[in-house]
């Protein structure tokens, strides 16, 4: 049975921050998932990862995160991700502390 | 204390400047990540989960009361304030921006500090007992072999690409505070009659395949170190795999080729290179050892300490919990607990970092030691002055009395942080501390060791930890397996996994079944939870963990 592309969103870590953000679709990062472009297809979503991965000078560890749909906008699927659009669970560090 | 020499200062300053250079040519993109990484890593730089990692190291965990403030400037200056120190005797600053390191790293250099050889495949920062120099059952300070070895293996041109990392520890005393029977190399100073020497203990380590090491040599002369040393590590060098990761550390080279196999490359290598080394090392050591002489101790009249002692109980507690033997009559070792209910294990903020180093200046002989144990130490502490040093920690929420105790907790940064990771850890420290502080059992329960590793990597020591947790990542879920009777002393010893793991709502009542049963089966208040452990065994413990919530057919 063929495998079912799960819906993907491009992360990665800033250069010059290191903190944790999102492709749009108008090819700019958001530090904020609800801004992220949904990948819906496997073979777009590829074609986005190379795109977002040559610019190395804005970028670092580029890579496909899984996440599921929402009215509000995409949301992380898996714990590590969630944690990445939040922050540290310790002190109100990180994403957590703009909202 | 050791002080930079001129070379010293000269070798730092000529990193920063080449980082420097390598970090704004990241930022212009003459340099790609590929090509970066190595560079940043050798300079303690690392990508974590929401931003870049700088790793300190502090030798031998030995800083002063100017180093400890400029680490408190730095952390104001261009991180959220605060430092977070770690089992190997480093201190981590979770938040800097990648621009802004060039500026720390001089900041550092300022006070005689850096970041080299924090990563990387290299000889990482030498840790050695947290008491040296102090310590009432000391044989010899081991601070000056680890500097003597520090300065061979920073930038060894022989060691800089090695198959992984390597870590090396020293103790000056038969009793083992710095883990060295889970070290690469650990060494352990002792005495043959006159002849100074140490057992050499080699391939020992946590992680995915923990090891307790082994002696290679029982008595290793003085003077033999750095050879021997070198002979190990260049042996290793060529032997290590390097075709799989989780195979390459020492240990599962000496676990493969077996211990005499590799003694006998060790002593033939040991053979050639001993010839090569002039004396030059020798001398070094000589002049090393005049920078850490001991501080002139005073004879001063201790009745302040026994008043506040008979009469103060938040003092008698702290006293009892925090303090330690001193070699020198009416001195005594005082550890800062970092553990605080409820806090972050090992961190600190600029204000307690500030607030440590006065105290230092004013009453501790200018010298503060890092523990492996995620504490700070104030090492030479005049008893007639603990009760003014005792009201200064407790204005700054630093004098916890739990020393050695089920709070004492040592966590890595875990998913919190630490990209590595599969699980949180520092939540599952807070709430078991504040859990045992709600239920005031904690001197009731007496030593505890609970160390906690948020992945296999075992950075929080989870398996030398009387009870030792892991959390890992089963199914997209955060889950924690225990393990009992690890020991990280002398006696060294890996904990036994006691079945299947806990749900992060279900590992804090776990840990209280635990201690539940060790309370009641206990022989007398006298026996330690690694002793009633020893001598009932696993048996009982596991009945407490999996019978009372229906798991008894999973265990």
């Amino acid at each position: 049975m063929a495998r079912i592309f799960r819906p993907k969103v491009v992360t990665a870590n800033a250069l010059v921050e290191g903190d944790v953000i999102y492709l749009t679709e108008d090819d700019s990062w958001s530090r904020d998932l609800a801004q992220a472009e949904v990948l819906t297809d496997e073979a777009h979503a590829q074609l986005r990862l190379l795109e977002a991965a040559a610019r190395s000078d804005e970028a670092v560890g580029v890579y496909l995160a899984d996440v599921t749909l929402s009215p509000t906008g995409p949301q992380p699927t898996h714990f590590r991700e969630t944690f990445r659009d939040t922050g540290p669970s310790n002190y109100p560090h990180g994403k957590q502390a703009d909202l | 204390m050791y002080r930079y020499t001129d070379f010293d200062a000269g070798f730092v300053a000529e990193r920063n400047r080449q980082f420097r250079q390598q970090v704004e040519r990241r930022l212009d993109g003459s340099l790609t990540e590929e090509e970066f990484k190595p560079l940043r890593l050798m300079n303690g730089l690392y990508l974590q989960l929401h931003a870049y990692m700088l790793r300190v190291a502090i030798p031998y965990g030995t800083l002063n009361g100017r180093q400890m403030r400029a680490l408190a400037d730095i952390a104001d200056r261009w991180d959220k304030g605060y430092g977070h120190f770690t089992t190997r005797q480093n201190i981590q600053f979770n938040w800097p921006k990648l621009s802004n390191v060039p500026d720390m790293l001089d900041a550092l250099a300022d006070v005689q500090m850096h970041a080299i050889q924090t990563s990387g495949n290299t000889i990482r920062n030498v840790t050695a007992d947290h008491f040296a120099g102090a310590a009432a059952d000391e044989i010899a300070d081991p601070r000056p072999v680890a500097e003597l070895i520090r300065q061979w293996s920073t930038d060894h041109p022989e060691f800089q690409f090695l198959p992984r990392k390597f870590k090396i520890a020293v103790t000056g005393s038969p009793n083992d505070r710095a883990v060295t029977r889970a070290h690469d190399i650990g060494l352990r100073m002792v005495r043959r009659g006159a002849d100074h020497g140490f057992e050499v203990i080699v391939g020992g380590g946590l992680g995915r395949t923990p090891l307790i090491g082994k002696v290679i040599r029982e008595f290793l002369p003085e003077a033999d170190l750095l050879p021997y040393l070198e002979a190990i590590v260049s042996v290793w060098n060529l032997l290590g795999r390097r075709d799989n990761k989780y195979k390459s550390r020492i240990k599962i080279t000496v676990h493969e080729h077996g211990l005499d196999d590799i003694r006998a490359r060790v002593e033939a290598r040991f053979a050639e290179l001993r010839a090569t080394f002039s004396g030059i090392d020798q001398a070094l050591f000589t002049e090393i050892k005049t920078t850490f002489a001991s501080p002139t101790f005073q004879a001063k009249d201790t009745t302040p300490f026994d008043q506040a002692y008979a009469t103060d109980p938040v003092f008698w507690a702290w006293a009892d919990s925090n303090l330690a033997p001193h070699r020198a009559p009416g001195y005594a070792i005082a550890q800062i607990s970092l553990k605080a209910h409820g806090a972050t294990p090992g961190d600190a903020s600029s204000d307690q970092m500030r607030v440590m180093a006065d105290i230092a200046e004013c009453f501790g002989h200018d010298e503060l030691r890092i523990s492996h144990e995620q504490n700070v130490v104030l090492p030479h502490v005049h008893k007639s002055d603990l009760p003014r040093v005792h009201a200064l920690l407790r204005q700054h929420g630093l004098a916890t009395a739990n020393i050695g105790q089920i709070s004492d907790i040592i966590a890595c940064p875990g998913m919190d942080y630490c990209a590595l990771a599969t699980a949180r850890s520092i939540p599952i420290a807070q709430q078991i501390a504040t859990r045992f502080d709600d239920l005031k059992l904690e001197h009731d329960i007496g030593e505890l060791k609970i160390k906690i590793s948020g992945c296999i990597n075992a950075c929080g020591h989870h398996h030398v930890g009387h009870i030792g947790i892991l959390g890992l990542d089963r199914a997209g879920v955060e889950n924690y397996q225990i393990t009992l009777g690890g020991d990280h002393t002398e006696s060294a010893a890996i904990g036994d996994r006691t079945g299947p793991g806990f749900s992060a709502d279900e590992i804090i009542p776990a840990i209280e079944r635990l201690v539940a049963a060790y309370l009641e089966i206990r022989s007398d208040p006298e026996e330690r939870f690694l002793d009633t452990y020893r001598r009932v065994g696993m048996a009982p413990f596991k009945a407490a963990l999996y019978q009372a919530d229906g798991r008894a057919h999973a265990a």
